[in-house]
């Protein structure tokens, strides 16, 4: 158990930090490899929480795909240098009181919450067995039509993609 | 109170509670609209993990049946998005979102 909570602090110290450091450097590449660390350590604490199955999709969907996406944009975009414009600071200090503002109303709001949950019973969940059950038993519909979303997402990303003076040209 | 590995429950609703806060920060905080999409990538992971962590506290797998799709749905967000952040840069040559602004070029 006290490997598990350190386990736990370890895994919570690097995303949270990581997650900072997404915000606070200047580089926008770096920014991605922060999002990466995170995004490992969530993928962490997945396995911690027992969902293996989502682990592996966690790391291969989002460190594997979406950060190559980001990647692959920054280096099309050319944007791998610092003269990037900021805020000014007047901006900068009323963004970081409205967002300390939300946390202290979500902690406000969880405080005081904890005694509307019941203990269930604990039995395994989160394997490849027990989420595959669930996935095409309970949730087919939705399943099949996640298919259809992703298809329309890659169809507009080409035509949004296309290059504008081609199109005209042919029509 | 406590997961099936005996971290307090709270913890987890902290730690989201947390990440989501962070991601608002950078959103308000940078004009960059790639580091924005990141942010919102963060803020949505934040969600992922109390999903996760109030299905294994329920053992209910539908909850981590729902991460799943919310994977998918961003997936599919992030590609849609890109795409029209590079239609911007093309007609603008910047990520600027201030320059965004007037609605049009």
């Amino acid at each position: 158990m006290t490997f598990t909570n350190n386990l736990f602090y370890f895994l919570s110290f690097v995303a949270v930090l990581s997650a900072l450091m997404v915000v606070l450097s200047k580089n926008p590449v770096h920014s991605v490899l922060y999002l990466i660390i995170t995004f490992f350590a969530i993928a962490g604490h997945y396995v911690l929480l027992n969902a293996q199955f989502l682990a592996a999709v966690h790391v291969i969907v989002y460190a594997g795909a979406i950060m190559v996406l980001f990647l692959y944009v920054i280096m099309l975009l050319n944007l791998n240098h610092e003269s990037e414009t900021h805020k000014s600071t007047l901006m900068k200090l009323a963004a970081t009181i409205s967002a300390g503002l939300l946390l202290v109303v979500l902690i406000g709001s969880i405080r005081g919450s904890e005694q509307m949950m019941i203990q269930p019973q604990q039995v395994e969940v989160g394997s490849v067995k027990d989420m595959g059950r669930v996935l095409f038993k309970e949730f087919l519909l939705p399943f099949e039509i996640s298919s259809v979303l992703l298809l329309v997402a890659m169809i507009g990303a080409v035509m949004l993609g296309k290059n504008e003076e081609e199109g005209k040209n042919a029509s | 109170m406590k997961t099936a590995q005996g971290i307090p429950l709270d913890y987890y609703l902290w730690l989201s509670a947390a990440l989501f806060t962070i991601g608002v920060l950078g959103v308000l905080f940078r004009r960059n609209a790639i580091v924005i999409f990141m942010c919102i990538e963060l803020m949505l992971n934040a969600v992922n993990l109390l999903l996760v962590a109030f299905s294994n506290y329920y053992s209910d797998a539908s909850g981590q049946v729902f991460v799943f799709f919310i994977m998918a749905v961003a997936a599919a967000e992030v590609a849609v998005g890109l795409a029209i952040l590079m239609l911007m840069y093309r007609n603008t040559k910047t990520t600027d979102i201030n320059i965004l602004n007037r609605l049009k070029w």
